[in-house]
């Protein structure tokens, strides 16, 4: 992926003098060809004052991207974290450089460049002071904001230096030095998110909280099968109702991710439009016919019967070798549909001026995507189009699609003039989301006398057409344990499908991880053995193999050595070796490598009267070599946890010929404090840049919690959520 | 069929306020779109997730299930109204110093429904605790420091 190579391109500065006496600088990774132009990925602020300001170009999901990335730039400029300021940037990409949260990318993307943007600014203070005090630059010392020469005894604050800063030459920031990580203060030190005590005091951050001059308020009343096109509708009452401005038709591009036919109600509150909503009666064209769950389920067992799948990836002979193994395996996986549940609705704010400029407040996590979709769809060009990123109410991926970008100024533009604020009721909300797709699995497994693993076959069933899956419905071919056992065979069947999908906080790993582990948990048992100690042996040679992550990925691969470490960890942790269960309440481990994240997790689990309750989990990860804020980190783990475990016990989603069934939050159940188990973390430290942690902790406590209650009951979990 | 407008005077953060709205109109959406309250928030419209959850006369309610209409002279309060309040005060002293929030959205709902617990029991333990947050969703679940954050407000470790 182009992304990851930027860090390695030419860097380069643009430095101007900020009126007052201050001085502003960008940073950024130059295109390989001048002509490009110039790519800005951070700027830094220093008033005459000493007041710093950080841009923060990324959108803010609660990752806590708005407090991680300044503190890399404040850690190289040496500046006193208490007096920066976080600013969230407009989007402009031609100016930052890519602006999405996906894919717990931008930990990885910006380690170098952040950084390098601070210790370029620190070297242009640095060089101010020179001059200004007659002295070489190497007899000088930066901390908490001054510039210090100690031999004489002086010292200037930022601010008096800033002017003078900004007169002289950048530094290649390439070149520029940076610290030691033993010499960091900022970076590694537990910070709050620096809007937190805004979001307490209830100021209007969010993209639901925009509220301008004259703003109207909009509900998009939809089909419930996606991307069903409206065949007429009554509209008269809802036009006549207190409080509506208009109802307006908007025709949609048929696939739900640009834009789908639909009726749009705007009133002056939302109240008034979704009483409004109720007096419509429309007709919709038929879709979704013999599409629902149980459908996709009978489908999906008369494929894995069939055996017929197409190769993923073919390794030796895997059949032949199944077929002479001293002792075989075999079962078949599922898992559903999963809604996101964004606590926050999906919603945009649009302004459409009649003299054709498109302002948009969008709490979206691609809002480049929906600036491109409305230049595609509604004509409305990108250069007329501003779009301001909100701080977003809980992303998990579904903003990651611009939908609602696109509704929004659909609307809009039929209302010159008026800012419009569409709102997803919840049944909206889950009426259009990006699915997390379902999938089944058919697994075999052969051992050889010695119980090692000397065969593995998966015929995955999933969602696509023409071999092409769906979003988020593929099976990366380079998925473990592939490389490490010899004779190994993947095939794949795809259903065709009008429900949409899309990536869910680790995406496909999400699926793949329960599926996998738990069959490898299967394998361990006919071996003999226990799941880590089968990974252990199978990740026993140093080795480094493709990424099984998100096959868009770039992969910088799956090192053995990393897996073995968080395995180990979590072993000791959780006293593993000296466990005891007991009738109804045991451990279980599973491990994922995924968005370049290691995480190795052991749950410990009853099963009784009340269903399952996980009262402990131990999580060890490697994230590489630093954790930015850890507070932040542990943070994300938890939360990641506490998703997985909701997969095994909570409420996905189901479909009926099309139609999604659940309306609200009892029909999804997302976890709530009661179910919230205890949480160890432990990091394991290895000598690679730091990587996110917005997802590779969610999948291994699925298997965790599977395995154990396997082990608990003797029961099999081979269909989340698992029903004891 | 439709309902006439009325006008409701309602006492919000100790402030008179005059609103104009059917009777019908839900509190969440008078108090954010008719009085421009955004801390109060919108999450399921159905009463199942607390992120709306504001104070009638000190007790927590679900703003997007009471109608205008049954406010009558309650006194109403939000997470803007807890400036100064001295529970308040520690209740978000508390959030900010643990760092309780991800993405924020239900946070407010949260600090409410803490509130209205400790003033009833101004030292719970964790099945209170538990009892009390129950209805209030956090989709980051952050809830291991939404215990330790009421912990520390009533003056106990954080850390169970």
């Amino acid at each position: 992926m182009s992304a990851l190579t930027d860090l390695n391109r030419r860097t380069f500065l643009t430095v101007s003098a900020l009126a007052g006496g201050g001085f502003a600088l960008g940073i950024g990774a130059a295109p390989a060809k001048a002509a490009d132009g110039a790519v800005l990925s951070a700027w830094i602020r220093i008033a005459a004052d000493g007041a710093v300001t950080i841009i923060s170009k990324n959108p803010e999901i609660g990752q806590g991207i708005k407090t991680a990335l300044p503190m890399l730039v404040a850690e190289e400029l040496d500046c006193d974290w208490n007096r920066v300021t976080v600013e969230q940037a407009m989007l402009d990409e031609g100016k930052y450089g890519r602006q999405f949260a996906g894919g717990s990318m931008a930990t990885p993307l910006h380690w170098l460049s952040m950084r390098q943007a601070g210790a370029a600014a620190r070297h242009m203070l640095v060089a101010a002071a020179a001059a200004k005090a007659g002295v070489a630059a190497n007899e000088l010392t930066t901390a908490k904001g001054m510039v210090r020469h100690t031999a004489s005894n002086r010292q200037w604050s930022y601010g008096e230096l800033a002017a003078e800063a900004a007169r002289q030459p950048a530094p290649d920031p390439g070149k520029v030095k940076l610290k030691a990580p033993e010499q960091f203060h900022i970076i590694g030190t537990p910070q709050t998110g620096v809007d937190s005590a805004r979001v307490l005091r209830g100021e209007p951050l969010f993209g639901i909280d925009v509220r301008l001059p004259g703003q109207l308020y909009a509900v998009f009343e939809t089909a419930s099968v996606p991307g069903a096109k409206l065949l007429q509708a009554s509209l008269e009452a809802a036009r006549a109702a207190h409080g509506v401005v208009a109802v307006l038709e908007i025709k949609g591009s048929g696939t739900p991710d640009v834009l789908v036919d639909g009726i749009a109600i705007v009133a002056t509150n939302i109240w008034y439009a979704e009483k409004a909503r109720q007096m419509i009666t429309a007709e919709w064209t038929l879709a979704g016919k013999g599409q629902g769950s149980g459908d996709f389920a009978k489908q999906a067992t008369r494929l894995l019967d069939a055996n017929k799948g197409s190769d993923l990836r073919r390794d030796g002979d895997a059949p032949a070798k199944l077929a002479k193994a001293a002792k075989t395996v075999s079962a078949r996986y599922a898992y559903p549909f999963l809604a996101h549940n964004t606590l926050e609705p999906q919603n945009c704010t649009a302004l459409y001026s009649a003299d054709g400029a498109l302002e948009l407040w969008a709490p979206c996590q691609a809002p480049q995507l929906g600036v491109t979709l409305i230049a595609q769809h509604l004509g409305i060009p990108a250069s007329r189009q501003s779009v301001h990123m909100m701080r977003i109410g809980g992303g998990f991926g579904r903003r990651l699609m611009a939908d609602y970008m696109v509704q929004a100024a659909a609307i809009a533009k039929q209302l010159p003039g008026r800012p419009v604020q569409l709102v997803f009721s919840r049944a909206d909300d889950l009426k259009r989301d990006f699915y997390r797709p379902a999938g089944w699995h058919g697994f075999s497994a052969g051992l050889d006398e010695a119980g090692k693993l000397i065969a593995f076959t998966d015929h995955f069933i999933s969602f696509g057409e023409n071999g092409k899956p769906m979003r988020s419905a593929q099976l990366n071919p380079a998925h473990f344990p592939a490389g490490l056992v010899d004779d190994l065979l993947y095939t794949q069947d795809l259903m065709p499908s009008v429900i949409p999908t899309g990536p869910l906080r680790a995406p496909a790993s999400n699926a793949l991880c329960f599926a996998f582990q738990s069959f490898l948990d299967e394998v361990a048992q006919a071996a003999g053995k226990d799941l880590p100690q089968l990974m252990l042996e199978l990740c026993a040679e140093d080795k480094v193999l493709g990424d099984p992550g998100d096959a868009s990925r770039a992969s910088p691969a799956f090192v053995t050595k990393r897996a073995r470490g968080v395995i180990e960890q979590v072993l000791k942790d959780s006293g593993w070796a000296t466990r005891k269960a007991t009738k109804g309440r045991a451990l279980g481990f599973g491990f994922y490598f995924c968005h370049l994240g290691y995480f190795a997790e052991v749950a410990d689990v009853s099963v009784g009267k009340e269903g399952v309750k996980v009262h402990k989990v131990w999580a060890a990860g490697d994230v590489g070599s630093a954790l930015i804020n850890p507070r932040g980190a542990e943070a994300q783990v938890r939360g990641a946890v506490i998703e997985g475990i909701a997969t095994v016990t909570g409420q996905p989603v189901t479909f009926t010929d099309g139609a999604v069934d659940q309306r609200n939050f009892d029909g999804t159940s997302p976890p709530r404090i009661s179910a919230t188990p205890e949480i160890a973390i432990s990091w394991v430290k290895s000598d690679t840049p730091p990587s996110g942690l917005g997802e590779p902790a969610l999948p291994p406590v699925i298997p965790a919690v599977t395995n154990a209650i396997f082990a608990a009951t003797g029961k099999r979990i081979r269909a989340l959520p698992a029903v004891v | 069929m439709e309902e006439p407008v009325q006008t409701y005077t309602l006492t919000i953060n100790g402030t008179v306020q005059q609103i104009s709205a059917t009777p019908d109109m839900p509190l969440l959406w008078a108090l954010r779109q008719e009085v421009g309250l955004s801390g109060v928030k919108f999450g399921c419209g159905a009463g199942l997730c607390g992120a709306c959850t504001v104070h009638m006369d000190g007790a927590p309610v679900r703003s997007c299930q009471t109608p205008l209409n049954s406010v009558g002279n309650a006194k109403i309060t939000t997470i803007e109204g807890l400036a100064g309040d001295p529970l308040g005060e520690r209740l978000i002293r508390a959030w900010l110093d643990i760092d309780v929030m991800q993405c924020g959205y239900c946070q407010a709902g949260q600090v409410m429904t803490a509130h209205a617990l400790l003033r009833e029991t101004p030292k719970p333990n964790g099945a209170q605790i538990d009892a009390a947050m129950e209805g209030n969703l956090c989709r980051c679940a952050t809830y291991p420091r939404i215990r330790e954050a009421i912990r520390l407000a009533s003056g106990q470790e954080a850390k169970a």
